[in-house]
Protein backbone atom coordinates (compact mmCIF):
# COMPACT_ATOMS: atom_id res chain seq x y z
CA UNK A 1 0.00 0.00 0.00
CA UNK A 2 1.15 3.51 -0.72
CA UNK A 3 2.22 5.55 2.23
CA UNK A 4 0.71 9.04 2.44
CA UNK A 5 4.00 10.80 1.68
CA UNK A 6 4.68 8.78 -1.50
CA UNK A 7 1.10 9.04 -2.65
CA UNK A 8 1.47 12.79 -2.41
CA UNK A 9 4.50 12.60 -4.72
CA UNK A 10 2.46 11.39 -7.66
CA UNK A 11 0.36 8.38 -6.75
CA UNK A 12 3.04 5.74 -7.23
CA UNK A 13 2.83 2.80 -4.84
CA UNK A 14 5.64 2.02 -2.42
CA UNK A 15 8.28 -0.39 -3.54
CA UNK A 16 7.87 -4.06 -2.70
CA UNK A 17 6.32 -7.17 -4.18
CA UNK A 18 3.57 -6.47 -6.73
CA UNK A 19 2.79 -10.08 -7.60
CA UNK A 20 3.73 -13.29 -5.81
CA UNK A 21 4.34 -16.60 -7.60
CA UNK A 22 0.70 -17.60 -7.02
CA UNK A 23 -0.45 -14.20 -8.35
CA UNK A 24 1.65 -14.61 -11.49
CA UNK A 25 0.13 -17.99 -12.29
CA UNK A 26 -3.41 -16.64 -11.62
CA UNK A 27 -2.77 -13.67 -13.89
CA UNK A 28 -1.38 -15.89 -16.65
CA UNK A 29 -4.46 -18.13 -16.38
CA UNK A 30 -6.77 -15.13 -16.66
CA UNK A 31 -4.92 -13.79 -19.67
CA UNK A 32 -5.11 -17.23 -21.31
CA UNK A 33 -8.90 -17.22 -20.85
CA UNK A 34 -9.12 -13.72 -22.31
CA UNK A 35 -7.07 -14.79 -25.34
CA UNK A 36 -9.40 -17.77 -25.88
CA UNK A 37 -12.48 -15.52 -25.67
CA UNK A 38 -11.02 -12.92 -28.02
CA UNK A 39 -9.95 -15.55 -30.57
CA UNK A 40 -13.44 -17.08 -30.52
CA UNK A 41 -15.08 -13.68 -30.95
CA UNK A 42 -12.85 -12.93 -33.94
CA UNK A 43 -13.71 -16.25 -35.62
CA UNK A 44 -17.32 -17.04 -34.75
CA UNK A 45 -18.40 -20.57 -35.54
CA UNK A 46 -14.96 -22.07 -36.25
CA UNK A 47 -14.27 -25.58 -34.91
CA UNK A 48 -11.11 -24.66 -33.05
CA UNK A 49 -12.46 -21.45 -31.54
CA UNK A 50 -10.21 -19.39 -33.82
CA UNK A 51 -7.13 -20.68 -32.01
CA UNK A 52 -5.54 -22.19 -35.14
CA UNK A 53 -5.13 -18.66 -36.48
CA UNK A 54 -3.49 -17.47 -33.25
CA UNK A 55 0.31 -17.11 -32.90
CA UNK A 56 1.84 -15.98 -29.61
CA UNK A 57 5.11 -14.18 -30.28
CA UNK A 58 7.29 -13.45 -27.26
CA UNK A 59 9.79 -10.59 -27.09
CA UNK A 60 13.01 -11.85 -25.45
CA UNK A 61 14.14 -12.09 -22.79
CA UNK A 62 11.10 -12.65 -20.56
CA UNK A 63 8.36 -12.29 -23.14
CA UNK A 64 9.52 -15.58 -24.69
CA UNK A 65 8.85 -17.88 -21.68
CA UNK A 66 5.69 -15.87 -20.95
CA UNK A 67 4.37 -16.62 -24.45
CA UNK A 68 5.14 -20.33 -23.97
CA UNK A 69 3.28 -20.35 -20.64
CA UNK A 70 0.25 -18.62 -22.13
CA UNK A 71 0.20 -21.15 -24.97
CA UNK A 72 0.42 -24.06 -22.50
CA UNK A 73 -2.46 -22.67 -20.43
CA UNK A 74 -4.59 -22.02 -23.53
CA UNK A 75 -4.05 -25.62 -24.59
CA UNK A 76 -4.89 -26.84 -21.09
CA UNK A 77 -8.16 -24.86 -21.02
CA UNK A 78 -9.31 -25.36 -24.63
CA UNK A 79 -7.57 -28.56 -25.75
CA UNK A 80 -6.29 -26.81 -28.87
CA UNK A 81 -2.50 -26.40 -29.32
CA UNK A 82 -1.38 -22.86 -30.12
CA UNK A 83 1.66 -21.81 -32.16
CA UNK A 84 4.41 -19.94 -30.30
CA UNK A 85 7.40 -17.95 -31.56
CA UNK A 86 9.95 -15.39 -30.47
CA UNK A 87 11.15 -12.24 -32.19
CA UNK A 88 14.41 -10.66 -31.09
CA UNK A 89 14.14 -6.91 -31.51
CA UNK A 90 17.75 -5.91 -30.78
CA UNK A 91 18.59 -5.23 -34.43
CA UNK A 92 15.45 -3.07 -34.72
CA UNK A 93 15.99 -0.85 -31.68
CA UNK A 94 16.22 2.91 -32.14
CA UNK A 95 18.50 3.36 -29.12
CA UNK A 96 21.45 1.10 -30.01
CA UNK A 97 23.72 4.09 -30.34
CA UNK A 98 22.85 5.26 -26.85
CA UNK A 99 22.94 1.94 -25.06
CA UNK A 100 25.52 -0.09 -26.92
CA UNK A 101 25.36 -3.44 -28.63
CA UNK A 102 24.21 -6.52 -26.82
CA UNK A 103 24.12 -10.22 -27.54
CA UNK A 104 21.23 -11.30 -29.74
CA UNK A 105 18.48 -13.70 -28.72
CA UNK A 106 16.82 -16.21 -31.03
CA UNK A 107 14.11 -15.31 -33.53
CA UNK A 108 11.95 -18.37 -34.10
CA UNK A 109 8.64 -18.47 -35.90
CA UNK A 110 6.27 -21.42 -36.27
CA UNK A 111 6.62 -23.34 -39.54
CA UNK A 112 3.26 -22.03 -40.72
CA UNK A 113 4.59 -18.47 -40.45
CA UNK A 114 2.55 -15.43 -39.50
CA UNK A 115 0.99 -14.43 -42.83
CA UNK A 116 -2.74 -13.86 -42.51
CA UNK A 117 -2.82 -14.94 -38.86
CA UNK A 118 -3.65 -13.24 -35.56
CA UNK A 119 -0.33 -12.40 -33.93
CA UNK A 120 -0.28 -11.53 -30.24
CA UNK A 121 3.00 -9.98 -29.13
CA UNK A 122 3.88 -10.95 -25.57
CA UNK A 123 6.17 -8.95 -23.28
CA UNK A 124 6.73 -8.73 -19.55
CA UNK A 125 6.54 -4.96 -18.95
CA UNK A 126 4.99 -2.22 -21.07
CA UNK A 127 6.72 1.10 -20.38
CA UNK A 128 7.71 3.59 -23.08
CA UNK A 129 6.34 1.44 -25.92
CA UNK A 130 9.62 1.53 -27.82
CA UNK A 131 10.21 -2.21 -27.55
CA UNK A 132 6.76 -2.82 -29.02
CA UNK A 133 7.42 -0.39 -31.87
CA UNK A 134 10.68 -2.26 -32.63
CA UNK A 135 8.78 -5.56 -32.52
CA UNK A 136 6.19 -4.22 -34.97
CA UNK A 137 9.02 -3.20 -37.32
CA UNK A 138 10.50 -6.71 -37.02
CA UNK A 139 7.13 -8.35 -37.71
CA UNK A 140 6.73 -6.27 -40.85
CA UNK A 141 9.90 -7.87 -42.22
CA UNK A 142 8.77 -11.36 -41.24
CA UNK A 143 5.37 -11.44 -42.88
CA UNK A 144 1.94 -9.87 -43.03
CA UNK A 145 -0.30 -10.86 -40.13
CA UNK A 146 -4.05 -10.28 -40.41
CA UNK A 147 -3.83 -8.34 -37.18
CA UNK A 148 -1.40 -7.77 -34.34
CA UNK A 149 -2.34 -7.44 -30.68
CA UNK A 150 -0.29 -6.95 -27.54
CA UNK A 151 -0.31 -8.85 -24.24
CA UNK A 152 1.80 -7.71 -21.27
CA UNK A 153 2.13 -8.98 -17.74
CA UNK A 154 2.55 -5.48 -16.27
CA UNK A 155 1.59 -2.09 -17.71
CA UNK A 156 3.49 0.57 -15.76
CA UNK A 157 2.45 3.63 -17.76
CA UNK A 158 4.71 6.44 -19.06
CA UNK A 159 4.14 5.72 -22.74
CA UNK A 160 6.22 7.69 -25.24
CA UNK A 161 4.39 6.35 -28.29
CA UNK A 162 0.71 5.86 -29.19
CA UNK A 163 0.69 2.18 -28.20
CA UNK A 164 -1.63 0.35 -25.81
CA UNK A 165 -1.94 -3.26 -24.70
CA UNK A 166 -4.94 -5.45 -25.62
CA UNK A 167 -4.36 -7.85 -22.71
CA UNK A 168 -2.92 -6.60 -19.42
CA UNK A 169 -2.05 -8.80 -16.45
CA UNK A 170 -1.78 -5.93 -13.98
CA UNK A 171 -1.86 -2.16 -14.28
CA UNK A 172 0.66 -0.53 -11.96
CA UNK A 173 0.93 3.24 -11.60
CA UNK A 174 4.63 4.01 -11.12
CA UNK A 175 6.95 6.96 -10.99
CA UNK A 176 9.62 7.18 -13.69
CA UNK A 177 12.43 6.60 -11.22
CA UNK A 178 11.01 3.29 -10.04
CA UNK A 179 11.83 -0.06 -11.63
CA UNK A 180 9.45 -2.91 -12.32
CA UNK A 181 11.34 -6.19 -12.14
CA UNK A 182 9.65 -9.28 -13.50
CA UNK A 183 11.20 -12.59 -12.47
CA UNK A 184 10.15 -15.75 -14.26
CA UNK A 185 11.25 -19.23 -13.23
CA UNK A 186 12.60 -20.05 -16.72
CA UNK A 187 15.03 -17.10 -16.59
CA UNK A 188 15.45 -16.09 -12.95
CA UNK A 189 14.63 -19.23 -11.02
CA UNK A 190 11.45 -17.93 -9.40
CA UNK A 191 8.15 -16.19 -10.27
CA UNK A 192 7.77 -12.72 -8.83
CA UNK A 193 7.08 -9.11 -9.80
CA UNK A 194 8.83 -6.42 -7.76
CA UNK A 195 8.66 -2.66 -7.67
CA UNK A 196 11.94 -1.06 -6.59
CA UNK A 197 13.24 2.46 -6.30
CA UNK A 198 15.54 3.15 -9.25
CA UNK A 199 19.12 4.29 -9.18
CA UNK A 200 19.58 8.07 -9.01
CA UNK A 201 19.28 9.70 -12.40
CA UNK A 202 16.55 7.45 -13.70
CA UNK A 203 18.72 5.88 -16.42
CA UNK A 204 18.87 2.52 -14.71
CA UNK A 205 15.12 2.59 -14.26
CA UNK A 206 14.59 2.92 -18.00
CA UNK A 207 17.03 0.14 -18.77
CA UNK A 208 15.47 -2.14 -16.22
CA UNK A 209 12.03 -1.84 -17.68
CA UNK A 210 12.56 -1.93 -21.41
CA UNK B 1 35.00 -5.74 -28.32
CA UNK B 2 37.76 -3.38 -29.33
CA UNK B 3 36.94 -0.57 -31.75
CA UNK B 4 38.89 -2.16 -34.60
CA UNK B 5 39.31 -5.69 -35.91
CA UNK B 6 42.86 -5.78 -37.23
CA UNK B 7 44.05 -9.28 -36.37
CA UNK B 8 42.71 -12.45 -34.85
CA UNK B 9 44.55 -11.66 -31.61
CA UNK B 10 42.21 -8.66 -31.11
CA UNK B 11 39.55 -11.18 -30.10
CA UNK B 12 39.67 -12.99 -26.78
CA UNK B 13 37.62 -16.10 -26.34
CA UNK B 14 34.54 -14.24 -25.09
CA UNK B 15 34.61 -11.75 -27.99
CA UNK B 16 35.15 -14.45 -30.61
CA UNK B 17 32.31 -16.51 -29.18
CA UNK B 18 30.09 -13.42 -29.14
CA UNK B 19 30.78 -12.87 -32.86
CA UNK B 20 29.96 -16.50 -33.68
CA UNK B 21 26.80 -16.50 -31.55
CA UNK B 22 25.66 -13.20 -33.07
CA UNK B 23 26.24 -14.56 -36.58
CA UNK B 24 24.22 -17.66 -35.71
CA UNK B 25 21.30 -15.55 -34.45
CA UNK B 26 21.41 -13.34 -37.54
CA UNK B 27 21.45 -16.46 -39.71
CA UNK B 28 18.45 -17.89 -37.91
CA UNK B 29 16.59 -14.58 -37.97
CA UNK B 30 17.06 -14.14 -41.72
CA UNK B 31 16.54 -17.77 -42.75
CA UNK B 32 13.61 -18.17 -45.10
CA UNK B 33 12.74 -14.48 -45.07
CA UNK B 34 11.70 -12.60 -48.17
CA UNK B 35 13.14 -9.34 -46.87
CA UNK B 36 16.76 -10.17 -46.04
CA UNK B 37 17.44 -6.78 -44.57
CA UNK B 38 17.72 -5.36 -41.07
CA UNK B 39 17.52 -1.65 -40.17
CA UNK B 40 20.32 -1.81 -37.59
CA UNK B 41 22.98 0.37 -39.25
CA UNK B 42 20.66 2.80 -41.02
CA UNK B 43 22.49 6.05 -41.65
CA UNK B 44 25.97 4.59 -41.13
CA UNK B 45 28.50 4.55 -43.94
CA UNK B 46 30.95 1.73 -44.56
CA UNK B 47 33.80 2.24 -47.02
CA UNK B 48 35.39 -0.77 -48.69
CA UNK B 49 38.95 0.39 -49.35
CA UNK B 50 40.60 -2.23 -51.52
CA UNK B 51 44.19 -1.87 -52.70
CA UNK B 52 44.46 -5.53 -53.73
CA UNK B 53 42.21 -7.63 -55.91
CA UNK B 54 39.31 -9.40 -54.29
CA UNK B 55 36.00 -10.84 -55.37
CA UNK B 56 34.45 -12.72 -52.51
CA UNK B 57 35.72 -10.67 -49.59
CA UNK B 58 34.69 -7.32 -51.06
CA UNK B 59 31.28 -8.55 -52.19
CA UNK B 60 30.77 -10.34 -48.88
CA UNK B 61 31.50 -7.17 -46.88
CA UNK B 62 29.34 -5.13 -49.23
CA UNK B 63 26.40 -7.53 -48.84
CA UNK B 64 26.87 -7.67 -45.07
CA UNK B 65 26.80 -3.89 -44.75
CA UNK B 66 23.82 -3.55 -47.10
CA UNK B 67 21.82 -6.21 -45.27
CA UNK B 68 22.26 -4.10 -42.14
CA UNK B 69 21.04 -1.04 -44.08
CA UNK B 70 24.39 0.78 -43.99
CA UNK B 71 25.41 2.86 -46.99
CA UNK B 72 28.39 1.29 -48.78
CA UNK B 73 31.08 3.00 -50.79
CA UNK B 74 33.34 0.73 -52.81
CA UNK B 75 36.78 2.04 -53.48
CA UNK B 76 39.39 0.18 -55.43
CA UNK B 77 42.82 1.65 -55.98
CA UNK B 78 42.63 1.16 -59.73
CA UNK B 79 40.92 4.12 -61.34
CA UNK B 80 41.13 6.37 -58.27
CA UNK B 81 43.33 9.21 -57.06
CA UNK B 82 45.75 6.56 -55.84
CA UNK B 83 46.96 6.29 -59.42
CA UNK B 84 47.65 10.05 -59.20
CA UNK B 85 49.90 9.37 -56.22
CA UNK B 86 47.59 10.00 -53.25
CA UNK B 87 48.82 8.29 -50.08
CA UNK B 88 46.77 5.82 -48.04
CA UNK B 89 46.57 8.34 -45.20
CA UNK B 90 45.23 11.15 -47.37
CA UNK B 91 42.79 8.80 -49.04
CA UNK B 92 41.51 7.60 -45.67
CA UNK B 93 41.21 11.12 -44.25
CA UNK B 94 39.34 12.19 -47.38
CA UNK B 95 36.88 9.33 -47.00
CA UNK B 96 36.40 10.09 -43.33
CA UNK B 97 35.85 13.78 -44.02
CA UNK B 98 32.98 12.68 -46.25
CA UNK B 99 31.44 10.92 -43.27
CA UNK B 100 32.47 7.26 -43.24
CA UNK B 101 31.91 5.42 -39.96
CA UNK B 102 33.95 2.33 -40.77
CA UNK B 103 36.68 1.44 -43.21
CA UNK B 104 37.08 -2.13 -44.43
CA UNK B 105 40.60 -2.20 -45.78
CA UNK B 106 42.62 -4.58 -47.90
CA UNK B 107 46.14 -3.23 -48.14
CA UNK B 108 49.42 -5.10 -48.11
CA UNK B 109 50.79 -3.40 -45.00
CA UNK B 110 48.80 -0.78 -43.25
CA UNK B 111 45.55 -1.53 -41.39
CA UNK B 112 47.22 -0.84 -38.03
CA UNK B 113 48.51 2.56 -39.12
CA UNK B 114 45.17 3.38 -40.69
CA UNK B 115 43.53 2.70 -37.34
CA UNK B 116 45.65 5.47 -35.78
CA UNK B 117 44.72 8.00 -38.43
CA UNK B 118 40.94 7.71 -38.47
CA UNK B 119 38.30 8.04 -35.76
CA UNK B 120 35.95 5.37 -37.08
CA UNK B 121 36.36 1.59 -36.92
CA UNK B 122 38.85 -0.22 -39.14
CA UNK B 123 38.33 -3.83 -40.23
CA UNK B 124 41.25 -5.67 -41.79
CA UNK B 125 40.06 -7.51 -44.90
CA UNK B 126 43.48 -9.03 -45.60
CA UNK B 127 46.86 -7.34 -45.31
CA UNK B 128 49.37 -9.05 -47.55
CA UNK B 129 50.69 -12.22 -45.95
CA UNK B 130 49.82 -11.16 -42.36
CA UNK B 131 46.22 -11.53 -41.24
CA UNK B 132 42.65 -11.98 -42.46
CA UNK B 133 40.60 -12.10 -39.26
CA UNK B 134 37.08 -12.27 -40.73
CA UNK B 135 38.11 -15.30 -42.82
CA UNK B 136 39.23 -17.04 -39.62
CA UNK B 137 35.92 -16.13 -37.97
CA UNK B 138 33.87 -17.54 -40.82
CA UNK B 139 36.00 -20.70 -40.85
CA UNK B 140 35.49 -21.16 -37.10
CA UNK B 141 31.77 -20.53 -37.58
CA UNK B 142 31.61 -23.15 -40.34
CA UNK B 143 33.46 -25.73 -38.22
CA UNK B 144 31.14 -25.11 -35.29
CA UNK B 145 28.09 -25.34 -37.53
CA UNK B 146 29.18 -28.67 -39.06
CA UNK B 147 30.77 -30.38 -36.05
CA UNK B 148 28.82 -28.69 -33.26
CA UNK B 149 31.91 -27.66 -31.30
CA UNK B 150 35.35 -26.06 -31.51
CA UNK B 151 36.89 -27.15 -28.21
CA UNK B 152 39.25 -30.04 -28.89
CA UNK B 153 38.60 -30.15 -32.63
CA UNK B 154 41.75 -31.14 -34.55
CA UNK B 155 42.39 -28.99 -37.62
CA UNK B 156 45.06 -29.59 -40.27
CA UNK B 157 46.02 -26.47 -42.24
CA UNK B 158 47.69 -27.69 -45.41
CA UNK B 159 49.76 -25.87 -48.00
CA UNK B 160 51.43 -22.52 -48.39
CA UNK B 161 51.48 -21.55 -44.71
CA UNK B 162 54.42 -19.20 -45.32
CA UNK B 163 52.43 -16.75 -47.43
CA UNK B 164 48.99 -17.38 -46.01
CA UNK B 165 47.19 -14.70 -44.01
CA UNK B 166 44.32 -17.18 -43.76
CA UNK B 167 46.61 -19.65 -41.98
CA UNK B 168 48.00 -17.03 -39.59
CA UNK B 169 44.59 -15.76 -38.53
CA UNK B 170 43.15 -19.27 -38.28
CA UNK B 171 46.02 -20.56 -36.13
CA UNK B 172 45.52 -17.70 -33.69
CA UNK B 173 41.73 -17.77 -33.57
CA UNK B 174 41.34 -21.56 -33.46
CA UNK B 175 43.85 -21.67 -30.62
CA UNK B 176 41.85 -18.97 -28.77
CA UNK B 177 38.72 -21.06 -29.22
CA UNK B 178 40.30 -24.27 -27.93
CA UNK B 179 40.94 -26.19 -31.16
CA UNK B 180 44.22 -27.98 -31.89
CA UNK B 181 46.01 -27.03 -35.09
CA UNK B 182 48.53 -28.99 -37.17
CA UNK B 183 50.19 -27.16 -40.06
CA UNK B 184 51.22 -29.40 -42.93
CA UNK B 185 53.49 -28.15 -45.72
CA UNK B 186 56.80 -28.68 -47.46
CA UNK B 187 59.64 -27.32 -45.26
CA UNK B 188 60.17 -24.44 -47.69
CA UNK B 189 56.61 -23.19 -47.11
CA UNK B 190 56.73 -23.26 -43.28
CA UNK B 191 57.60 -19.86 -41.77
CA UNK B 192 60.83 -19.61 -39.77
CA UNK B 193 59.02 -18.37 -36.68
CA UNK B 194 56.61 -21.31 -36.52
CA UNK B 195 58.23 -22.45 -33.27
CA UNK B 196 56.42 -19.65 -31.45
CA UNK B 197 53.00 -20.61 -32.88
CA UNK B 198 50.66 -22.77 -30.81
CA UNK B 199 50.72 -25.55 -33.43
CA UNK B 200 52.16 -28.93 -34.33
CA UNK B 201 54.17 -29.05 -37.58
CA UNK B 202 54.17 -31.95 -40.02
CA UNK B 203 55.66 -32.47 -43.47
CA UNK B 204 53.67 -35.62 -44.17
CA UNK B 205 50.04 -35.14 -45.17
CA UNK B 206 49.21 -38.86 -45.28
CA UNK B 207 50.16 -39.45 -41.65
CA UNK B 208 48.05 -36.48 -40.49
CA UNK B 209 44.80 -37.10 -42.38
CA UNK B 210 43.44 -40.06 -40.33
CA UNK B 211 43.62 -38.18 -37.02
CA UNK B 212 41.99 -34.82 -37.83
CA UNK B 213 38.39 -33.56 -37.85
CA UNK B 214 39.00 -30.72 -40.32
CA UNK B 215 41.33 -30.37 -43.31
CA UNK B 216 41.77 -26.78 -44.41
CA UNK B 217 43.47 -26.60 -47.81
CA UNK B 218 45.27 -23.37 -48.66
CA UNK B 219 45.51 -21.93 -52.13
CA UNK B 220 48.88 -22.20 -53.85
CA UNK B 221 49.43 -18.52 -54.44
CA UNK B 222 51.03 -18.43 -57.86
CA UNK B 223 51.48 -14.65 -57.55
CA UNK B 224 53.71 -15.12 -54.51
CA UNK B 225 55.69 -18.12 -55.81
CA UNK B 226 58.69 -15.99 -56.77
CA UNK B 227 61.33 -18.42 -55.50
CA UNK B 228 61.65 -22.17 -55.97
CA UNK B 229 59.53 -23.26 -53.01
CA UNK B 230 58.80 -26.62 -54.60
CA UNK B 231 60.16 -28.43 -57.67
CA UNK B 232 57.02 -28.38 -59.80
CA UNK B 233 53.26 -27.99 -59.56
CA UNK B 234 52.81 -31.70 -60.24
CA UNK B 235 55.26 -32.64 -57.52
CA UNK B 236 53.45 -30.37 -55.05
CA UNK B 237 50.05 -31.70 -56.04
CA UNK B 238 51.23 -35.32 -55.67
CA UNK B 239 52.58 -34.81 -52.15
CA UNK B 240 50.29 -32.12 -50.68
CA UNK B 241 47.18 -32.06 -52.87
CA UNK B 242 43.95 -33.50 -51.50
CA UNK B 243 42.57 -36.05 -53.96
CA UNK B 244 39.89 -38.70 -53.63
CA UNK B 245 42.16 -41.52 -52.33
CA UNK B 246 43.54 -39.22 -49.65
CA UNK B 247 40.05 -38.04 -48.73
CA UNK B 248 39.12 -41.70 -48.13
CA UNK B 249 41.70 -41.78 -45.32
CA UNK B 250 39.75 -39.16 -43.35
CA UNK B 251 37.52 -39.99 -40.41
CA UNK B 252 33.85 -40.47 -41.31
CA UNK B 253 32.59 -37.06 -40.21
CA UNK B 254 35.69 -35.04 -41.07
CA UNK B 255 35.19 -31.98 -43.28
CA UNK B 256 37.24 -30.34 -46.03
CA UNK B 257 37.57 -26.56 -46.17
CA UNK B 258 39.10 -24.11 -48.62
CA UNK B 259 39.07 -20.31 -48.32
CA UNK B 260 38.88 -19.86 -52.09
CA UNK B 261 39.65 -19.10 -54.80
CA UNK B 262 40.50 -22.74 -55.55
CA UNK B 263 43.00 -24.16 -58.01
CA UNK B 264 41.10 -27.32 -58.90
CA UNK B 265 43.51 -30.15 -59.62
CA UNK B 266 46.36 -28.38 -57.81
CA UNK B 267 45.85 -28.32 -54.04
CA UNK B 268 42.38 -29.84 -54.20
CA UNK B 269 40.87 -32.30 -56.67
CA UNK B 270 37.55 -31.42 -58.27
CA UNK B 271 35.77 -34.48 -56.84
CA UNK B 272 36.93 -33.49 -53.34
CA UNK B 273 35.81 -29.89 -53.74
CA UNK B 274 32.37 -31.06 -54.85
CA UNK B 275 31.97 -33.85 -52.27
CA UNK B 276 29.60 -33.83 -49.31
CA UNK B 277 32.56 -33.29 -46.98
CA UNK B 278 33.37 -29.99 -48.65
CA UNK B 279 32.16 -26.85 -46.87
CA UNK B 280 33.45 -24.46 -49.52
CA UNK B 281 30.05 -23.09 -50.53
CA UNK B 282 28.90 -22.87 -46.90
CA UNK B 283 32.02 -20.89 -46.06
CA UNK B 284 31.05 -18.26 -48.61
CA UNK B 285 27.48 -18.04 -47.31
CA UNK B 286 28.65 -17.94 -43.70
CA UNK B 287 31.06 -15.14 -44.57
CA UNK B 288 28.16 -12.73 -45.03
CA UNK B 289 26.58 -13.61 -41.66
CA UNK B 290 29.88 -13.41 -39.80
CA UNK B 291 30.72 -10.04 -41.36
CA UNK B 292 27.24 -8.76 -40.46
CA UNK B 293 27.97 -9.79 -36.88
CA UNK B 294 31.34 -8.01 -36.92
CA UNK B 295 29.88 -4.80 -38.38
CA UNK B 296 26.99 -4.87 -35.91
CA UNK B 297 29.26 -5.38 -32.92
CA UNK B 298 31.77 -2.72 -34.03
CA UNK B 299 29.34 -0.10 -35.30
CA UNK B 300 25.96 -0.81 -33.75
CA UNK B 301 26.58 0.65 -30.35
CA UNK B 302 29.12 3.40 -30.27
CA UNK B 303 28.20 7.01 -30.85
CA UNK B 304 29.61 8.31 -34.11
CA UNK B 305 33.07 9.56 -33.20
Amino acid sequence: MASPSEAAQGGAPASGALLSAADVSRVVDRMAHQLIERAAAANPGSDDGGLAALVLVGIPTRGAPLARRLAARIEAFSGVPVDVGTVDITLYRDDLRLRGVRALEPTLLPDAGIDGRLVVLVDDVLFSGRSVRAALDALRDLGRPRSVQLAVLVDRGHRELPIRADFVGKNVPTSRTQQVKVHLAEVDGDDEVLLTEGAPGGRAAEEGAQ
Amino acid sequence: MKRHLLEAADLDRADATLVLDTAAQIDAALAGREVKKLPTLRGRTVVNLFYEDSTRTRISFELAAKRLSADVINFSAKGSSVSKGESLKDTALTLEAMGSDAIVVRHSASPHRLAHWVRGSVVNAGDGTHEHPTQALLDAYTIRQRLGRLEGVRVAIVGDVLHSRVARSNVRLLHTLGAEVIVVAPPTLIPVGVGSWPVEVSYDLDSVLPKVDVVMMLRVQAERMNASFFPSAREYSRRYGLDAPRMAALADDAIVMHPGPMNRGMEIAAEVADSVRSTIVEQVANGVSVRMAVLYLLLGGNEPA
